[in-house]
């Protein structure tokens, strides 16, 4: 084709038109393994916004939710404000770290069964299997001229890939509302503008990815391929051609197994064979046997390819490893009744053992290498201080800011008053009254916008109403003389039966001894 | 060196042509949709300034189909915005000052609002955080000298501080006791060792005790006895610790000679009553403000109304 003569001829091509891949269908162990992974991820993202979890009278009740109106992260018993973000920029670094621990044991798994352009892609080429057929159904389609079967195939695949699409985006939105009310509000048409412009944007970016762009993603647009190519090490498990067992091929020999089996070719009034079925028989024959390797380069592994690369040129940035052409493969062999994972999943330390003719490794000792080890002691390391600090966060913080503008005032008693704007978090899901009270002051008196300085005592009480701040200004009067900034405290306890408490460091200023 | 391109074997991509210590560069072509999507960003811009002003012309710019200016968004926004503060603006003109407490949460829009205004009126003399400075009162100390409930304050701004022609304002004139010749040097010096005095400022001395009879005569009409001051007369308070033109010799001896007398413009006038009343609940926010206790009847209709 064209493509062809310009990879041949001296002009560079500088743009490429992309070349169409027409994944072929298989069925095979690690098929299943993708329909069980794309089930369960499909189920968690769809199923996950509708979870219910009684939180009280004042916080929804939806199980995950990502309210940001009001700052605030539900999943499930952990409530998360804004500045608590550290937990979710350590689920980051753990997602991370995950990362890197699956990518050095079991090499790109993600990339293979759980990523979303991986699923959605897959998905997608399931719906145009179920209306164009398979392969070569598919490639014939795309050949033929336009007529009203390919209209309405097109138009169907499409019009059931937009359906996909919407619902794609159509459920990222109720991750971030009550799940029942928008979902009523977006059929009435009453729904936020943004949940109508999210799910327009993600309908056209699922339709587009997994529709259309496809393998593109993961070879031009991902990172990921390149930041695991320099993951993986010897030792990482890939999908590998076992060209010790498959080299020479088969097909390289053709033209001299033909000249050399007569019966073959001189038996003019046979149905002539074709494809696969000639290989096979030609491979199966034991002289030929002893001289080719076990590839008869049927290019089975080629065509179920949904990146469309042919593995056997060796690891490369193009395959995901989902393993499909390792159930391409085993059929073939199967057929043949040579032992199966020709193709399969291996490291390059074992295949370099198997290729002298050695026993590889267990895979017990593979996974437990110092690599995994210290990414997995990172990770779990990560994990349970999150865990732990989770479960011993105080719900209940108080914030001081002090006022800059001015530093204090002179009272015309001589007394010096400082202000402060206090901030007192009530995170928990009930109204609580706190007492604030300043420690390290003797004799200070405090009152608030609304008291007065003859009303003030030592402490106030403050109502703090619940899942929310109570912001407060206070002012603390005290006698002049005492050093020029004075460190002090401000600690606030919950006037109920469990008293929580918490305290903020912070200063009292006067005026220095000029004047 | 080699110049010319050749096929790479393995990928079948020619390379760009160069070689340095026998590594090569594959020429991979770019996949096509990357290009349409320069041509996508192309379209746009020549949409974009087609709806949008776009072009320099020699005085101004191509103006856009759609007529979008920022000028505009701007004047819709704040338009939004003083529609949505409408009801607060009403309410505030209704309530008389002094009831303003009653309704915390009209209270807290108008201390809000008075901060804003406070930023752009009030700065250049009592400083952004109402601190003044020499001749300028501190407002967020408990020491007032026209009065510090939010009715004083009130007044105060609305009407101003002596200004000429208005006959609400607060007035006072303190005689310049030395420029005029009541006092001699040595008679001011002692007044002022008096007032030092009873501010603590300096320990009793026999300039003190000469200054005593002095005061009495000269001062207390106004100042108090004790020095206490009196609010009618925006007459400070000299027996506590705040100063307004300084507590110093020097500084008391400047006021007594030459008197002090400062102004304030007065901004009924100036500023619709909506954001006065701002002002006056922003400044009795300020952590001096004193509680406002009503007046018997027919006192409060001799004063002059402050609410306007």
């Amino acid at each position: 084709m064209d493509l062809a003569k310009a990879r041949i001829s001296d002009e560079p091509q500088l743009f490429e038109a992309r070349r169409k891949i027409f994944p072929k269908a298989i069925d095979g162990n690690y098929r299943r393994l993708k329909w069980a992974a794309m089930l369960v991820t499909l189920t968690i993202y769809y199923v996950t916004p509708w979870l219910r979890w009684d939180r009280g009278a004042y916080a929804p009740h939806q199980a995950v939710l990502i309210d940001l109106p009001h700052r605030r992260f539900y999943m499930f018993a952990i409530e998360i404000w804004p500045h608590e973000f550290y937990y979710v920029a350590g689920l980051l670094i753990m997602a991370g770290v995950g990362l890197f621990l699956i990518t050095s044991a079991v090499g790109r798994a993600w990339c293979g069964y759980a990523c979303p352009q991986t699923v959605w892609t897959d998905l997608f080429l399931h719906v145009e299997r179920a209306i164009d057929g398979d392969r070569n159904a598919q490639i014939k389609l795309q050949r033929a001229p336009w007529g009203p079967v390919k209209i309405a195939k097109r138009l169907a695949k499409h019009l059931i890939w937009l359906v996909i699409a919407a619902a794609t985006g159509g459920a990222w939105i109720f991750y971030f509302a009550d799940a029942p009310t928008l979902a009523r509000q977006f059929v009435e048409g009453i729904a936020p503008y943004q949940a109508y412009l999210t799910v327009g944007i993600l309908t056209a970016t699922t339709y587009t990815m997994g529709g259309i762009l496809r393998e593109q993603v993961c070879i031009y647009m991902c990172p990921w391929p390149r930041i695991q190519g320099a993951m993986l090490d010897e030792k990482s498990l890939m999908v590998t051609y076992k060209y010790w067992r498959g080299e020479p091929r088969t097909h390289g020999i053709k033209r001299a197994a033909e000249a050399a089996f007569q019966p073959l070719q001189g038996d003019k009034g046979a149905a002539p064979q074709h494809g696969l079925e000639a290989l096979v028989a030609l491979a199966a024959d034991p002289k030929l046997a002893s001289r080719v390797g076990d590839c008869i380069d049927c290019n089975a592994c080629v065509s179920v390819c949904p990146t469309g690369i042919d593995i056997r040129n060796g690891p490369q940035i193009g395959c995901i490893t989902c393993g499909l052409c390792i159930d391409a493969c085993d059929e073939v062999m199967d057929r043949l009744d040579r032992p199966r994972r020709l193709i399969g999943y291996s490291t390059v330390a074992d295949e370099l053992i198997a290729a002298e003719g050695g026993t590889p490794e267990s895979p017990a000792a593979r996974l437990l290498r110092p690599r995994t080890i210290a990414y997995f002691l990172l990770w779990a390391g990560i994990g349970s201080g999150l865990l732990f600090s989770l479960g011993s966060r105080s719900r209940l913080d108080v914030s001081v800011r002090q006022e800059r503008n001015p530093l204090y005032v002179q009272l015309s008693d001589g007394t010096i008053r400082n202000s402060y704007t206090i901030n007192i978090r009530n995170m928990e899901g009930r109204p609580r009254t706190v007492t604030l009270a300043v420690d390290g002051l003797p004799g200070a008196r405090m009152w608030d916008e609304g008291g007065s300085r003859e009303s003030a005592g030592g402490t106030l009480a403050i109502p703090t109403p619940p899942d929310q701040v109570a912001r407060k200004r206070v002012y603390v009067a005290t006698s002049q003389a005492g050093p020029q900034r004075q460190p002090m405290r401000f600690v606030v306890t919950a006037r109920d039966a469990e008293a929580t408490s918490d305290r903020e460091q912070s200063f009292f200023e006067r005026p220095g001894e000029t004047r | 060196m080699a110049d010319k391109p050749r096929i790479d074997e393995p990928t079948g991509t020619p390379t760009v042509g160069h070689e340095w210590d026998g590594i090569e560069e594959l020429d991979t072509p770019m996949p096509r949709w990357w290009l349409y999507t320069l041509y996508a960003t192309i379209a746009f811009s020549l949409i974009y300034t087609i709806l949008y002003p776009a072009w320099p012309l020699l005085n101004s710019a191509t103006s856009g189909l759609l007529g979008w200016t920022a000028r505009g968004d701007y004047e819709r926004s704040v338009a939004a915005e003083e529609q949505r503060n409408a009801p607060v603006r009403a309410a505030l003109s209704r309530i008389p000052i002094e009831r303003l407490a009653e309704s915390s949460a009209l209270m807290q829009s108008a201390i809000e609002g008075g901060r804003a205004a406070f930023k752009v009126q009030c700065v250049q003399c009592h400083g952004s955080g109402a601190v003044g400075g020499k001749g300028y009162p501190n407002l967020n100390d408990d020491d007032w000298l026209w009065g510090g409930n939010i009715k004083d304050i009130h007044q105060t701004l609305a009407e101003g501080i002596r200004q000429p022609g208005n006959d609400n304002t607060r007035t006072s004139i303190m005689p310049a006791f030395g420029r005029d010749g009541i006092l001699n040097a040595d008679q001011i010096d002692d007044v002022v060792s008096y007032v030092r005095v009873i501010a603590k400022q300096e320990r009793p001395n026999a300039s003190a005790r000469r200054g005593t009879q002095l005061y009495a005569d000269n001062c207390a009409a106004c100042h108090g006895a004790a020095g206490e001051g009196n609010r009618t007369f925006g007459a400070p308070r000299l027996n506590d610790a705040i100063w307004l033109y300084g507590g110093d010799r020097e500084a008391l001896t400047e006021t007594v000679t030459n008197a002090r007398r400062g102004m304030m413009p007065a901004w009924g006038p100036r500023l619709d009553p909506v954001t006065v009343k701002m002002l006056a609940a922003y400044v009795h926010s300020l952590g001096g403000g004193e509680a406002y206790i009503p007046e018997a009847p027919a006192a409060a209709a001799a004063t002059p109304d402050g609410s306007r």
